[in-house]
């Protein structure tokens, strides 16, 4: 469990490690917490000519509530560090069902988003809550929904001489509810299916609907079809199931070991409208 | 004689170092002038290796030696030291490194020496081998058939051995005469043991004496001694010095000769005697250390209505893996076939069993070996007769209990090769039974299900009543000319009392987990009647402890510690004489109690064993011919194995939508004969119990098609996890043995054998209202519902 030899940097300022990244090349890899890359490393699976290690960077940590109500989250605050700051329960739950107490000590936020993994629960969290990716390189910031980022397995919209240096959304609306509900693959702890969603009703119908799923596919997605059955719906039961049947709509679903295509279909049906029900059950 | 330390609930004297991060395992070792070595593995699960070119990795700087197979050409292969008894058996073992041919992933095919551990893995990495791809066949029965892959020139059809216990004829009678049979195949998934430490191993050589010390992660020092000098190496045993240190967990896993035991000697010679560290990665360890069970049954079962069970029939495709481990043919014969009666007056079981070699993983002895397959066969055989007839399955177990005046009772098959009547020492199955469903509340069942059914869930209850064979002994039976076992099975123990009236044990059996520095103490300080603190007890090193086979089969306590009592009985026994000497007095007439000597009648007139140890040692005074010091060994071969039982519940609910299983409740009553130590006991009850649990839900080594192993890190292999299980809860009963003088069981294994089959039993019965009869482990979410999803489809 050694990995292969790596030039090491650590840069004292943003600034400094964004000139690092420019300088860059092939073989450049960021490391934050370290939670998902030094075990690859150390798998000798993924392999690093050089890393830049952010991990000290204060300008990327703190979480602040923003004038509109919304939320920014540093890039480099740790899954324990949102736990914490977090008012909203299910995000709390889903959360704590992250790795374990060391890896949510360690793990940041931003790291995750980055890494891509397809069944992590932490995308599929920011994207039932419209989360936006703040991106930071020397040719400036840009602002990109968290829909759309999301390329593929370990493949996002980053440019090589870009870093994460937050998440950012607006505010909820009002009586919006959430919940998550996950398969948990034994071994790992990653979600064969895990599902987030957040509604909010208006006058006895649904106003807004976000389902998120992963562990599903590529990578975390919105299951738009199921948001849009969703939206305008009485929430009844029968609704609410023939909104989930829709879950994988459009996705190539994974199968493995733990669970084939045909299995992991069924349960992110099953597993969305249970998450759907949980979310609604708890709005306003 | 015993005093109150006996039976004690003392807190283990090991733990402290160990809680404290202050033990010395393996990877603590350092030595002067160390190197490293890295093992290059097969990438193929079958492969002709056409060439090998190591010079990119010799070339690094700090790279000591590279060597391949070629360079060890006239070493021999690892031995094989347990044959299956009384059948022809088509060994094949593995080399320490390949020549021409891989035959599983992790195969060693190189070996890179360099001055870090870190050098050594980049050379590896450089080595280039240039392989030709052979077909692959993972499976043990598929290896068996026309066009399978063929391993080795010397097994036909891939079988290294085909092996019988039981009577045919009267078996396949008393089927066919039935009132009912339930005919089932079942899998039991291949598991991997997983110790917290994993294996490796430090060479020495020391070139002015022309000898070895090999450190070694072992369950058996003295063994891997013996096979080391007298079938690898070919240099006498006083050459090799084996030194287990600390050693975390092995579960069989470490009772086997692996390559880089003599690769790093080997290696350590070579290099004018520079040692050589080599530990094994946990991904080494999951593709190259031996795995557990992976056993194809199909199972005939046989009774009449009122309960009876007339016969049993099974033939097992036991896989072996690429070569046959050190004691491979042995686990699926004598200790699975020979116990396939369990508790039961089953008065016709004929077992079949075929050991067949595969692209994969060597398997051997794991937790139970052998035991845990015989119980989960009949335990699940039970239940499926019990639906059969429409009984409940409490009751079938109970009409069919070996009854408790039946003691010392003949099963029969255990009866080998060597005719020696082995004998179940002694048992009462049912109060064991009856207090488990008491403790699970089984009467209330009906109910309990009720309720869940409201919630969406299914809820089962299952029974598992074990029987074990533990103490595994004696030599006669187990030996060559018996059941194929290499050499003898008895244990060794020395006592020293110094001068100071301090002891110092040594034992030729050895301790990685289990409290043995512990549970022996208290055996001695009971036996010579001196306090716990003042008995030391040393273990593990082939140099300064008597010989010994080792620690497995559940056996440290009832063959090691009654060696331990034999040792002190013969210390008293020469205390008595000199006492005698001492006070004018006959050996006959003086008494021993609580560590005094004292004339019968004459209570005054008493020497304690300190006083006689400093006698002893100083020598001024001793009778005519008396040798000074009080120092005994003894050995101890025992007459018959040892056979604790006990009966498990399990209580589970299963989801209907999505098959995910919830352990919800857990109770056992397991019976061990007596305790040396209750809490230890209970440690290792509650450790088996989980391997139990884990195999039934979560563990399950998966092999792709081509020879990967695709359940290759501890993400995809699934451990049991505190968090998912429930508080067990555990009482007992005692029946003492009486092959030995403490009455002692064995405890070790009990936990493993037991729970599995209580636990798949519980879903089973979870899901009997869907028709479900049987599903196999490990009975993960998509397992369960893929089952569900079939009675639902056929309905």
């Amino acid at each position: 469990m050694i990995p292969t030899g790596f030039a090491y940097e650590r840069p004292a300022s943003l600034d400094e490690a964004l000139a690092a990244l420019a300088r860059g090349g092939a073989g450049t890899k960021v490391i934050a917490g370290g939670q998902s890359l030094l075990p690859l490393l150390k798998l000798r699976v993924a392999s690093a000519e050089r890393l830049v290690d952010i991990g000290r960077l204060t300008e990327l940590k703190g979480i602040r509530e923003l004038p509109d109500g919304g939320l920014e989250i540093g890039a480099l605050s740790t899954y324990a560090e949102v736990r914490a700051a977090t008012r909203l329960a299910f995000a709390a739950e889903a959360i704590e069902g992250i790795g374990d107490v060391q890896v949510r000590n360690r793990g940041t936020v931003g790291g995750a988003i980055a890494h891509a993994d397809p069944a992590s629960d932490l995308p599929a969290l920011a994207l039932a809550l419209d989360y936006s990716v703040v991106l930071r390189s020397p040719r400036g910031e840009r602002v990109m929904p968290l829909d759309g980022f999301l390329l593929g397995a370990f493949e996002t919209a980053i440019d090589p001489d870009e870093l994460i240096i937050a998440l950012r959304r607006g505010p909820l609306p009002d009586g919006a509810a959430g919940a998550y509900r996950k398969l948990r693959q034994p071994a790992s702890g990653f979600s064969i299916v895990g599902v987030a969603a957040v509604v909010a009703t208006s006058g006895g119908s649904i106003a807004h609907a976000r389902v998120a799923l992963t562990g599903v596919g590529e990578v975390a997605y919105r299951a738009k079809v199921v948001e849009a059955a969703l939206v305008e719906s009485d929430g009844s039961p029968a609704e609410i199931a023939a909104a989930a049947a829709h879950a994988t709509d459009g996705i190539a679903v994974r199968g493995d070991i733990h669970a084939d295509r045909e299995y992991r279909t069924k349960m992110a049906v099953v597993y969305t409208r249970r998450a759907i029900e949980a979310a609604l059950s708890r709005s306003g | 004689m015993t005093t109150e330390i006996f039976g004690a609930r003392q807190k283990r004297r090991e733990d402290p170092r160990f809680i404290t991060g202050q033990g010395n395992f393996l990877d603590d070792i350092k030595l002067p002038g160390m190197t490293y070595a890295a093992v290059l593995r097969s990438p193929y699960a079958h492969a002709r290796i056409k060439s090998i070119d190591t010079a990119a990795a010799a070339a690094i700087p700090g790279v000591v030696a590279v060597y391949t197979g070629q360079d060890f050409a006239d070493v021999n292969p690892l031995p094989c030291a347990w044959a299956a008894g009384g059948v022809e058996n088509h060994l094949n073992t593995p080399r320490i490194l390949a020549i021409d041919t891989v035959r599983w992933t992790g195969d060693g095919v190189a070996m890179v020496v360099a001055e870090t551990p870190e050098l050594a893995a980049d050379a590896r990495d450089v080595i280039l081998v240039d392989y030709e791809p052979l077909p692959v066949v993972i499976d043990a029965e598929k290896a068996t058939q026309p066009g399978a892959p063929q391993l080795h020139e010397n097994a036909p059809n891939n079988i290294c051995m085909a092996w019988t216990c039981g009577e045919a004829e009267p078996t396949a009678a008393a089927i066919d005469a039935a009132e009912a049979v339930v005919r089932q195949r079942i899998i039991n998934q291949r598991l991997i043991p997983n110790p917290i430490e994993t294996r490796g191993s430090i060479g020495r050589y020391d070139p002015g004496t022309d000898e070895y010390t090999i450190w070694m992660t072992s369950q058996a020092p003295h063994v891997h001694r013996l096979l080391i000098a007298a079938f690898i190496l070919g240099v006498p045993e006083s050459k090799i010095r084996c030194i287990s240190p600390d050693v975390g967990g092995g579960f069989g896993a470490k009772i086997f000769v692996y390559s880089d035991m003599v690769l790093t000697a080997l290696a350590s010679k070579r290099l004018n005697g520079r040692p050589v560290k080599f530990v094994e990665t946990r991904l080494e360890n999951y593709v190259a250390t031996t795995h557990g069970r992976d056993h194809i049954t199909d199972i005939e079962v046989a009774g009449n209505r009122d309960g009876t069970i007339t016969a049993l029939r099974v033939k097992t495709f036991a896989n072996l893996g690429g070569y046959v481990s050190t004691i491979a043919p042995g686990i699926p014969t004598t200790l699975y076939g020979r116990m396939l009666k369990g508790p039961y007056t089953i008065n016709n079981v004929f077992c079949e069993v075929v050991g067949t070699y595969t692209n994969t993983a060597m398997v051997d002895a794991y937790r139970g070996a052998g035991r845990p397959e015989a119980t989960y066969v009949l335990e699940r055989a039970v239940d499926m007769f019990a639906d059969e007839i429409g009984m409940d399955p409490a009751e079938v177990r109970r009409k069919n209990f070996i009854p408790k005046d039946a003691f010392p009772y003949d099963p029969g098959l255990l009866t080998g090769h060597s005719g020696l009547k082995l004998m179940y020492d002694s048992g009462n199955y049912e109060p064991a039974l009856d207090r488990a469903l008491a403790m699970a509340g089984y009467a209330d069942l009906a109910a309990a299900k009720a309720e869940a059914r409201a919630r969406g869930k299914y809820l089962g209850a299952g029974i598992s009543s074990y029987i074990e064979i533990c103490g595994v002994a004696p030599s006669k039976w187990i030996g060559l000319l018996g059941e194929g076992w290499g050499a003898g099975l008895w244990e060794s123990a020395n006592i020293r009392v110094h001068l100071t009236g301090k002891v110092v044990v040594t034992s030729g059996s050895q301790n990685h987990g289990q409290g043995h520095e512990t549970t022996t103490a208290q055996i001695v300080a009971s036996e010579l009647g001196i306090p716990y603190d003042d008995v030391l007890v040393e273990h593990s090193d082939t140099s300064g402890t008597p010989f010994g086979y080792g620690s497995y089969g559940s056996r440290s306590a009832a063959v090691g510690g009654i060696a331990a009592v034999k040792a002190a009985g013969k210390i008293v026994e020469k205390a008595r004489k000199l006492v005698a000497h001492m006070l004018e007095a006959s050996p006959a007439d003086i008494e021993f109690e609580d560590g005094k000597l004292f004339v019968r009648g004459s209570p005054d007139k008493v020497k304690t064993i300190q006083e006689v140890a400093l006698a002893a040692s100083v020598g001024y005074d001793l009778p005519e011919g008396m040798e000074p010091f009080l120092d005994e060994t003894a050995y101890y071969d025992p007459p018959n194995c040892t056979y604790p039982f006990g009966t498990h519940v399990a209580i589970v609910e299963v989801d209907e939508e999505t098959g995910t299983v919830d352990l919800v409740k857990y109770v056992g009553v397991d019976d061990v004969g007596k305790k040396i130590n209750p809490m230890v006991v209970d440690g290792q009850l509650h450790g088996g119990i989980v391997q139990g649990v884990g195999q039934a839900l979560w563990e399950g080594a998966v092999y792709g098609e081509d020879g990967q192993l695709l359940s290759g890190t501890m993400l995809d292999y699934a451990l049991p996890r505190a968090s998912k299980l429930p508080h067990f809860e555990l009482e007992e009963t005692v029946t003492p043995s009486p092959v030995n003088v403490l009455g002692v069981k064995g405890a070790g294994e009990a936990g493993t054998v037991g729970s599995a089959a209580a636990v798949v039993n519980a879903v089973v019965d979870a899901l009997s209202p869907l028709g479900i009869r049987h599903i196999d482990m490990p009975l993960s979410a998509r397992n369960v519902w893929r089952a569900m999803q079939d009675k639902e489809a056929r309905a």
